[in-house]
């Protein structure tokens, strides 16, 4: 439509513009909430923002970011991945295995993990784009199959902070220039992600992908072939986030990491990455990781019952993708009677 | 409902008519293979496929002990998943039409919740029980009036709902557990019909599975399903009220969901949050295994009915090989991943069959590459 009005009828000055587009973005919404939000925490209960609390909370999120920006960029194609937790505790567990067990260097752990999600992610790639299994029953699968593998190594033990090397959860508390390591490189991977979608034509393909599939094929995307990438980097970034996940906690169970696809799928959407594929970004779901880590945190620092958390957090997946639906119906109102006039 | 890549290329297309044409350019040998096929067509063939693996895992299972084979074994192996038997016969018609119910699971522990609380402040069971199902309801209707009004995709809302459900239980019954039921309510759970082997929970599962077969495959609601599932939009032209229709099917599955709560809670006679955990994975690898296209469109109960033996019986022969249940994960996933990819390789590999006969008779007739359903 837009291109059938002449340019000079539609030039608003470029602060309107600017504040207009602000107000319309999910990212900038969505960070005023949280902005304000803590705020409102802060004011009822000062020890919100002291140091530990926000390491402590900001670390976490950091993981659930990290995880939550392979999810966006699997969502964005039109796909799902519900093995991300799998990925993560089973990574997590064989990385403290490899300290405890084989007494690999920490580095060389480290790296075996992210290789270790690399290829669950490739697995669930494979059978996506080769077998062609749709990718909510496939990662429903390999969720089983990830968690059940992570049963297998664990062997019914669990690995303690003692069987670790000493210091091997440090890093979660260190900061630098008061900003918390894992903070640091969650941005890093936000940061890249973000230029790798908006600047290369592997990034405008996976929107390419997930908004029009055939449109894509026409204009030459090899769809499976993004779609089995996409896949592989969701699982490494679920790898680098169990690595870290081993780091924060340091105690591991078979089942770690249980439920965290509901966190990072929930954080993808309310940072308004569209479920029907093609658009968001992965700032918005950085976000949305730390909307919704800010409003775990506010149950516990203001003393109310943790029985609510996930009432809370189903009810504001709701009101995200509610709203959401509401602005393109009123957006899809607006162009009709525009065109009517 | 998330999109796989192979929209991209050609699809390939199961249906039986398009492999009949492609065979029936093939000459005669290839007329003679669509021959030797054609009985086997269609739902028939899955189902058999069906029975074979169900055979076969008996056989493996009597192979094993030979406690395998038993009443008590029959009876008590049935009755571990007859709760997601009877939820996966309300999601058979809700993934036909193309959406699905991941809020199953917690409808199942909020129910048990509920069911617990009010039995705890003292309402008599026979007025909790339909409470409880009227939560079943409402919490269905919640999900299906969100999905149709609001246009949302109910992928999203029923994962929304699933910590919604889930965090409600929570509330409702803090972190306390209810296991101080009458007998009369939990030999229901766990009792059998007297003098065999056969619970009661599988005779209304064999009751429910009745219903659904009658509704599915023999009303004109059962016709709209699979019309809607196949093309939303000509069955709306066509007359068929789809928001009434998914509507309806979702608060079925909460009703169902809530019913299989209360059977959970009265075969292990606990109330608890946590109860029916990851019983939407089982639930939704029953339907796929049976058949049912998660995209949409195909699918038949009995398909399903059979899925639910074959699940019992696998999950039955591997706690005789001495397989626990964290383990036992792993096999379902497979399952499932095997269930949606064997029909497509078979597929694939009979146009291959085809091809190599065109390729001999005919070589300069060969269809437009790409056009042949790969």
């Amino acid at each position: 439509m837009a291109l059938s009005v002449p340019a000079n009828v539609r030039a608003p000055n470029r602060a309107g513009l600017l504040i207009g587009r602000l107000a319309r973005s999910r990212e900038a919404t969505l960070a005023g909430v949280v902005i304000v939000l803590s705020m409102l925490v802060f004011l009822r209960a000062p020890n919100f923002l002291s140091s530990t609390n926000v390491i402590s909370v900001t670390s976490l999120t950091a993981i659930i970011a990290i995880a939550a920006v392979g999810e966006a960029l699997v969502v964005i194609t039109k796909n799902i991945d519900l093995s991300v937790e799998s990925t993560m505790g089973l990574v997590a567990f064989v990385v403290a295995e490899a300290l405890k067990g084989q007494n690999l260097a920490v580095p060389a752990a480290w790296a075996l993990g992210i290789g270790l999600g690399l290829a669950l992610g490739m697995a669930n790639g494979v059978v996506i784009t080769i077998f062609r299994v749709p990718s909510i029953v496939a990662t429903l699968g390999t969720m089983s199959i990830y968690r059940g593998l992570t049963y297998l190594v664990a062997n019914g033990n669990e690995i303690t902070i003692s069987d670790l090397p000493a210091g091997y959860t440090d890093p979660a508390s260190q900061t630098f220039f008061g900003v918390p390591l894992f903070v640091i490189l969650a941005i890093a991977v936000v940061i890249v992600a973000g230029l790798v979608l908006r600047y290369t034509v592997f990034g405008r393909q996976i929107y390419a992908v997930g908004s029009n599939a055939e449109a894509a094929a026409t204009i030459g995307v090899r769809a499976r072939s993004t779609v089995f990438l996409v896949f592989a980097l969701a699982g490494m970034l679920a790898g680098v986030a169990g690595v870290l996940w081993g780091i924060e906690f340091g105690q591991l169970y078979a089942s770690s990491a249980s439920g965290e696809t509901l966190a990072v799928i929930a954080a993808v959407v309310v940072g308004g990455v569209s479920i029907a594929g093609g658009s968001g970004t992965v700032v918005g779901a950085a976000i949305g990781a730390l909307f919704l880590g800010l409003i775990n945190n506010a149950l516990t620092v203001l003393n109310l019952p943790q029985e609510w958390l996930q009432v809370i957090y189903g009810a504001v997946i709701l009101f995200a993708v509610a709203t959401d639906a509401l602005v393109q119906v009123r957006a899809r109102r607006a162009k009709a009677r525009s065109r009517l006039r | 409902m998330t999109q796989d890549p192979r929209a991209a290329s050609p699809q390939p297309d199961p249906s039986p008519a398009s492999t009949d044409v492609s065979i029936a350019a093939g000459g005669r040998s290839g007329r003679a293979m669509s021959r030797l096929l054609g009985p086997l067509s269609g739902a028939a063939r899955l189902e058999v496929f069906l029975l074979v693996i169900l055979a076969v895992l008996i056989w493996w299972g009597a192979q094993l002990s030979r406690f395998f084979l038993t009443g008590p074994n029959f009876g008590f192996s049935t009755q571990a998943v007859m709760e997601i038997s009877i939820m996966a016969l309300a999601m058979t018609p809700i993934i036909i039409t193309g959406e699905i119910d991941l809020s199953v699971e917690s409808m199942v522990g909020l129910s048990s919740c509920v069911l617990g609380w009010l039995w705890a402040s003292g309402v008599p069971l026979e007025a909790c029980i339909p409470i409880v199902l009227m939560v079943g309801v409402a919490g269905g209707l919640f999900n299906g009036l969100i999905v149709t009004q609001w246009g949302l995709p109910s992928l999203v809302v029923t994962l929304a709902t699933y910590a919604l459900f889930r965090g409600l239980g929570h509330v409702v019954l803090g972190s306390t557990v209810v296991s101080n039921f009458p007998s009369d309510f939990t030999s229901f759970g766990y009792g059998y019909v007297p003098g065999t082997f056969i619970p009661w929970t599988l005779l209304v599962f064999l009751l429910l599975a009745l219903v659904a077969v009658a509704i599915v495959h023999g009303t004109w609601i059962g016709r709209q399903v699979f019309a809607v599932g196949k093309n939303k939009d000509a069955a709306r032209y066509s007359g068929v009220r789809v928001g009434a229709l998914k509507t309806a099917l979702f608060a079925v599955s909460g009703l169902v969901a809530a019913f299989a709560g209360i059977i959970l809670t009265s075969r292990t006679s606990t109330a608890s949050p946590d109860n029916g955990l990851n019983m939407t994975l089982a639930v939704v690898t029953i339907v796929v295994l049976g058949g049912v296209d998660i995209n949409g469109g195909r699918g038949t109960v009995p398909g399903v009915i059979l899925a639910v033996f074959i699940l019992g019986t696998l999950k039955s022969a591997l706690t005789q090989a001495g397989i626990s249940t964290d383990y036992q994960n792993v096999a379902i996933g497979l399952l499932l991943i095997i269930s949606v990819i064997t029909p497509q390789l078979a597929h694939q590999s009979r146009v291959l069959v085809d091809r190599v006969h065109l390729g001999r008779q005919r070589p300069a007739r060969d269809p437009v590459p790409g056009e042949v359903h790969q």
